[in-house]
């Protein structure tokens, strides 16, 4: 079935996660995505080749984990742009390709003879998408990022945390997933852009500024109020940074790391709260101590001691009973789900296909991130792995450029693939 | 005349979407907010313009509602109902986050409003996508956050700390990350086809598949990550890399150096603060410098020399940023090529000279309160088709007779 995306073909040299997880949503919907890899170093640029997890015990530039999961559905070729030859194969691709994306440092593309005045000469009306962190203009253009180092600079690990506490920062490259959803929309848009005024452009994505932006309404707290959010009080990212509520936190729940998150947006849902607490508790009334809390300004004006007492209280109760209680009740709730419990008991996920198996030609069937999205004319698709090194240069080069197979024999013999 | 100009999309406004109206709004689509008449709730959040409470006043509502008219209106009468046929008619895109059965019952849903707009792009964005009852449960984005995941994988080395959710919304943001890629997918294919179609987004499923190896060290070898301090959870505990400097300040110390030139830099500048006699290692860095063929990463725990190597990078890392402030450290490391980053508060971040030579921060003139205010800009920079706020946030139902009158 053609997809959304079928028309469109991306000449690709996108890797790790921020560069790759774009291009995986546009393989998603149908899109001919084409990854070209340096044979010489293996395409171990993209050091998630070779690195765990791993299926089994087999090692090496096709087995990595985290490589599958971003690059399902794209084909993969290799190719040494040290040669002439190797040159003039990616002119012939990008001639026939919609667009041209890359994560690599800036400059890096430019200095192989491809930067975007050269792309504009192989096909006036490319697309061209570079993502690096700091982008291509201003005064750190030079330097290197990945997902932590975005986070950081961007306001984002600062602003995750508990008081007395340093930084807790995300614990993953929340900025490498969301850096390529936005690369992904400027691919997007910049299509659009084409198919209203047939014009390409160059698009100079910085994943600092995507991250940066996400920081909104305390940039004008800032801007506005001159309000820092640098205070010697330190943050509580498990309170609510905006709308008034309390309690608002991770508590903890009867097990070893069990947490269970809770939110009050009102004195109703408190007070609801403390009828699910009289009827777990079974020994005593509603606790003289809720009482005090009956109002939302005092709860706030209150909150180290109220989280503690219901700590108190929810240390001995079971995660997912509570979690059914205060479901039943209608107060914000949510247990703090490990990754087996998400994955293989929660049956949301499940039911959503969110975990597709697909077919990796050596790594066999493995399971990967779906797509949170139901479309009802053009539904995403993902059925093949992540490219071994080079699995489809012959395909490519004999299918799109109409190469014989003795000049990919002479090509692979020279080096050139 | 940016990329979506001429495009319409109808809001129903609730906080969880907001994001994704703001997204489309900044690249010229014309999007009608529709509130009820006492005003979508997120108006009253702080914090307020001058600290003081007031209509207009919310930082909060003025930051996720930029680019956009008002409009009021209420499904649950009958002229409000007429209206809004009539405004779908007009537009290309439905963005909603209602209750699960609330449009069907009132028949304004996909199937109905294709009678007045066959190509509509019907994007639903709820906790748990159209079909789960669940998603008609109150949440807020920290129990969103909880139960897809990233929580789990945030805070710290003692896990007798709860466990952490970063601030900013980010459960909402990703949803609506989702939902706009969603929108330009279905975009690019009515460009192509004609055709509209209906697209259910859940919000818990699109923070599920964004916690990274979170998800697949279990989907891959059924092992399960645990939460560090400031560095990513992993299956297996890892070495530090968020350090205090000398001026208080934290950094993150990134990846270690892993090729020859960049041990090679690290050494100089290592000899040049003068700390390489007082670190036994030394011999490690200048083994790294000199390294032949690859260095394996993945050969770490086995292989000898390749782990003396590494760690020694990575304590040569601590020993300097222990030694100076963290922007020195920041500036210093970068200039050897090495990935490392100072951990900013958003403002210091905003402040910086290198936001501002992108042109990040940019003006938005508020009539209404009689000053410019500076906003947080473009996530990306489209040289043809240009980011940018076309208007501030708009008062409840200012363009409700601008609009209407129009139909």
């Amino acid at each position: 079935m053609a997809g959304a995306l079928s028309h469109i073909r991306i000449c690709d040299f996108t890797g790790q996660l921020a560069g790759a997880g774009a291009t995986k949503w546009l393989a998603a919907f149908g899109a001919e995505v084409i990854r070209i890899e340096d044979p010489v170093k293996e395409g171990r640029w993209d050091i998630l080749r070779a690195t765990p997890p791993f299926v089994d015990d087999r090692r090496g530039v096709d087995f990595g984990g985290g490589f599958n999961n971003h690059n399902t559905d794209k084909k993969g070729i290799t190719l040494n742009l040290r040669t002439d030859k190797g040159k003039q194969i990616l002119t012939e691709i990008i001639k026939k390709s919609d667009a041209v994306t890359e994560n690599f440092a800036a400059g890096v593309l430019e200095k192989w003879g491809f930067g975007y005045a050269d792309l504009k000469r192989i096909k006036a009306d490319i697309v061209y998408v570079s993502n690096c962190g700091f982008g291509h203009n201003g005064p750190y253009s030079s330097f290197k990022t990945w997902g932590p180092i975005v986070q950081a600079i961007s306001g984002l690990t600062f602003s995750s945390g508990l008081p007395g506490q340093p930084p807790a920062g995300w614990g993953y490259s929340y900025m490498d997933h969301t850096g390529g959803y936005y690369m992904a929309m400027a691919i997007m848009l910049a299509l659009l852009e084409r198919d209203n005024s047939g014009r390409g452009q160059w698009v100079d994505l910085a994943c600092t500024d995507a991250g940066l932006s996400l920081n909104g309404p305390a940039l004008l707290d800032w801007t506005v109020n001159q309000r820092p959010m640098r205070q010697s009080e330190g943050i509580d990212s498990n309170r609510s940074q905006f709308a008034p509520m309390a309690p608002h936190g991770i508590y903890p729940c009867s097990g070893e790391d069990e947490w269970i998150a809770i939110a009050c947006r009102d004195d109703q849902e408190w007070l609801k709260l403390t009828e699910v607490m009289e009827n777990n508790q079974q020994t005593s009334p509603r606790t003289s101590w809720c009482r005090d809390y009956d109002e939302m300004k005092y709860r706030l004006d209150h909150q180290d001691e109220l989280d503690k007492k219901l700590a108190g209280w929810t240390r001995q109760q079971e995660k997912f009973s509570l979690q059914e209680d205060l479901r039943q009740a209608r107060i914000p709730v949510g247990a703090v789900q490990k990754p087996q419990e998400r994955i293989d008991q929660d049956p949301t996920t499940a039911k959503a296909g969110l975990w597709p198996t697909i077919t990796h030609s050596k790594m066999g069937q493995v399971r990967v991130d779906g797509m949170p999205v139901q479309f009802s004319r053009t539904p995403w698709q993902m059925n093949h792995g992540g490219p071994c090194l080079g699995e489809h240069t012959e395909q490519v080069l004999t299918e799109l450029l109409h190469k014989s197979p003795d000049e990919v024999a002479q090509l692979k013999e020279e080096g050139v693939i | 005349m940016s990329v979506l100009h001429g495009v319409r999309v109808i809001e129903l406004a609730s906080e969880r979407i907001a994001f994704a109206g703001k997204l489309l709004g900044d690249m010229g689509a014309d999007v009608i907010l529709l509130e009820p008449v006492q005003g979508e709730p997120s108006r009253s959040y702080p914090p307020f313009v001058d600290d003081q409470p007031g209509d207009n006043r919310s930082l909060y509502f003025l930051h996720y509602n930029t680019s956009k008219r008002s409009v009021i209106l209420d499904l649950d009468t009958k002229p409000g109902r007429a209206a809004f046929k009539k405004l779908i008619a007009t537009s290309d895109i439905l963005l909603e986050s209602e209750p699960i059965d609330r449009l069907s019952a009132l028949n304004l849903d996909y199937d109905d409003l294709i009678k007045f707009q066959p190509s509509l792009i019907h994007v639903a964005v709820t906790p748990y996508g159209r079909s789960e009852v669940l998603s008609d449960l109150p949440v807020t984005d920290l129990t969103l956050m909880a139960s897809a995941g990233p929580p789990w994988s945030c805070g710290y080395d003692d896990h007798s700390l709860p466990p952490v959710r970063g601030w900013g919304q980010q459960g909402y943001h990703t949803g609506c990350h989702y939902a706009f890629m969603s929108i330009l997918t279905a975009l690019l294919h009515r460009n192509g086809s004609g055709q509209g179609q209906f697209i259910d987004i859940s919000m818990t499923a699109a923070l599920n598949v964004t916690t990274e190896a979170g998800t697949y060290a279990w989907l891959v070898s059924g092992a399960t990550v645990q939460r560090q301090t400031g560095r990513h959870a992993a299956v297996k505990p890892t070495g530090e890399s968020q350090i205090r400097c000398a001026d208080g300040r934290y950094v993150n110390t990134g990846v270690p150096p892993r090729f020859p030139e960049e041990f090679e830099k690290l050494l100089a500048w290592f000899k040049q603060i003068g700390l390489a006699d007082d670190f036994p290692e030394t011999v490690f860095l200048e083994m790294g410098a000199t390294w032949e063929g690859p260095f394996d990463l993945s050969k770490i725990g086995e292989d000898e020399a390749i782990t003396a190597i590494f760690s020694a990078g990575r304590q040569a890392l601590i020993m300097i940023a222990q030694a100076i402030s963290a922007y020195d450290f920041f500036i210093g490391c970068q200039n050897a090529g090495l990935s490392v980053g100072i951990i900013y508060s958003p403002e210091e971040a905003f402040e910086d000279e290198h936001f501002k030579a992108r042109g990040f921060p940019v003006e938005v003139v508020h009539d209404d309160l009689e000053r410019t205010v500076t906003y947080p800009g473009a996530p990306y920079q489209l040289p043809a088709s240009p980011w940018s706020i076309s208007r501030r946030a708009p008062h409840l139902g200012e363009h409700t007779h601008e609009v209407l009158a129009q139909l």
